[in-house]
């Protein structure tokens, strides 16, 4: 059933939006239908992989990138008091600056290349990694810590034993959004200027009226960015082990 | 009371448990004196219980006692052997406190992990333990497949793992069904015999199991009563005569120092 449901789903998807169009009557060069776009994403097979791959690449970048700076943020911020008093404020301020404001300023400083786009990922997922992960780990259960120091571990030990084991459930949500928000950052930035990737495909496209060919990368898109999340998903449900049956075994012993 | 060779080797070479005396203790919570000028005695080597109304600050005691609690006392706590808190204590609480993602024997290990000092000698220490006490099986599964019982027993082995010789327990079977609190007291009173217990329980018949000595603890600022001592030696039966009636005395002591 697990299987069979995302294909209902997609399925009942694209019969709307058939539907839509059939009964609207709604001209192709505002939304084409699902058949017409199929056939343009067919004929256009070659550069929509393409530039699909290097959005693909910006995306993955930017969650590597994003997330090891927001891993060792939160690392940073529980492992030392007094620097986490200067650098939570830093944080909050910096998520006060909408960053897709940022987008046209990146480009101008790292150029129409993958680096400007990978930035602009990196910015989005930076913060929901960072927040998560950090506060999984400070609201360990405190009698665990109380345990942990009457066993005479140092803090480092209480941090790599306790905190962030305790926190792999937090930042495993904190992930799944970046995922979902990550290709945003990816596509804003080719749109703001690039010569490459699905989003400059997309804008490219409707320029020259190829409103199918827009859709059909628009699609992509959505293929691309659902991959990556149920990967990262199912990655996510492979670190925190113990979730899924605890859950299930809660209520027998409480 | 008889207990398996295994264990003996594990207290052999030990140095005797030391008792644990608190000096003019004073605490308090901002704007709540919970000890003023308490002195108090942990016998060593003994099983000494707590008994008394909830939020009276017997769990506050124990904390002093293992030293994660440190603001805000005044007095001095020291143990017969040494005057630090750091390494001597080993803690048991009411939650079982088992970490979901390490499996049972790793969970017994736990202190020796966060120490750093894990070695196949400590792990076959833990399967040897865990052999003892019925959960052999169990050693590799998770600790979220084990009933609440099986879980605090694993607890209770963490606990004995650390090879402490003053062992601070807060209400550990107070979350159990009556039956396998019984058994968690038999098997506990065998496993932590030569150590230095203090344990705090809400349970007058527990404390009249388990106990070499009995204090009642009421009051704010808390005090304490005088050793109620019960004849013969821990764990005693639950239809004991002798316990039944010292039962009434122990209840009567906690209504009247109440109302006082």
């Amino acid at each position: 059933m697990t299987f069979i449901r995302p294909i209902v789903i997609l399925f009942g998807l694209v019969l709307i939006w058939q539907a839509i169009v059939l009964v609207t009557g709604v001209p192709a060069y505002i939304l084409p239908g699902p058949m017409s776009v199929a056939e343009a994403a067919l004929s256009h097979t070659g550069p929509l992989f393409e530039h699909a791959m290097i959005t693909l690449l910006e995306i993955v970048a930017g969650l590597l990138i994003g997330t090891l700076l927001g891993v060792s943020n939160a690392l940073v911020m529980i492992a030392s008091r007094p620097l986490k008093r200067w650098l939570l404020p830093v944080l909050v301020i910096s998520q006060a600056i909408p960053v897709f404001a940022l987008a046209p300023i990146l480009v101008l400083w790292l150029g129409y290349g993958m680096s400007s786009k990978i930035a602009m990922a990196v910015l989005i997922i930076f913060f929901p990694v960072t927040a998560a992960f950090y506060d999984g780990m400070r609201s360990t259960e405190p009698e665990w810590l109380e345990l942990a120091q009457v066993m005479n571990a140092k803090p480092m030990a209480i941090i790599r034993h306790v905190r962030i084991p305790a926190a792999l459930p937090a930042f495993a949500s904190g992930l799944r959004v970046a995922t979902a928000v990550a290709p945003i950052g990816a596509v804003v930035g080719e749109w703001v200027g690039s010569s490459k990737g699905l989003g400059f495909y997309m804008l490219h496209a409707n320029a020259r009226m190829q409103i199918d060919v827009m859709f059909a990368a628009l699609s992509l898109l959505c293929i691309v960015s659902l991959m990556l999340y149920f990967l990262v998903d199912r990655a996510m449900i492979k670190i925190v082990y113990w979730q899924k049956e605890g859950n299930k075994k809660e209520d027998s012993h409480l | 009371m008889h207990h398996s060779t295994k264990i003996d080797t594990r207290f052999e070479g030990r140095p005797a448990a030391p008792s644990v005396t608190l000096e003019q203790v004073s605490f308090a919570y901002p704007g709540d004196q919970i000890f003023r000028s308490l002195n108090f005695t942990v016998k060593g080597g003994q099983w000494t219980c707590l008994i008394g109304p909830s939020g009276c600050g017997k769990s506050t005691l124990l904390r002093l006692i293992s030293g994660t609690l440190r603001e805000g006392l005044s007095g001095r706590i020291h143990f017969s052997n040494g005057n630090n808190h750091k390494g001597l204590t080993a803690w048991m609480s009411q939650k079982d406190l088992l970490l979901p993602w390490l499996s049972v024997v790793d969970n017994v290990c736990f202190g020796a992990r966060l120490r750093g000092e894990m070695t196949a000698k400590k792990r076959s220490m833990a399967m040897s333990l865990l052999e003892d006490a019925g959960l052999g099986e169990y050693a590799n599964v998770l600790p979220s497949s084990l009933s609440g019982g099986m879980r605090q027993r694993v607890a209770l082995l963490r606990t004995l793992m650390e090879e402490r010789s003053v062992i601070l327990m807060d209400e550990p079977f107070s979350a159990l069904d009556a039956l396998t609190r019984l058994k968690l007291q038999d098997l506990s009173a065998r496993l932590v015999e030569g150590a230095t217990v203090l344990m705090v329980t809400h349970d007058p018949l527990e404390a009249l199991r388990l106990g070499h000595r009995i204090f009642v603890m009421t009051g704010r600022p808390a005090k304490l009563s005088d050793a109620l001592i019960p004849p013969g030696s821990p764990p005693r039966k639950p239809g004991d005569p002798a316990i039944i009636s010292m039962q009434a005395t122990l209840l009567e002591r906690l209504e009247g120092r109440d109302n006082s």
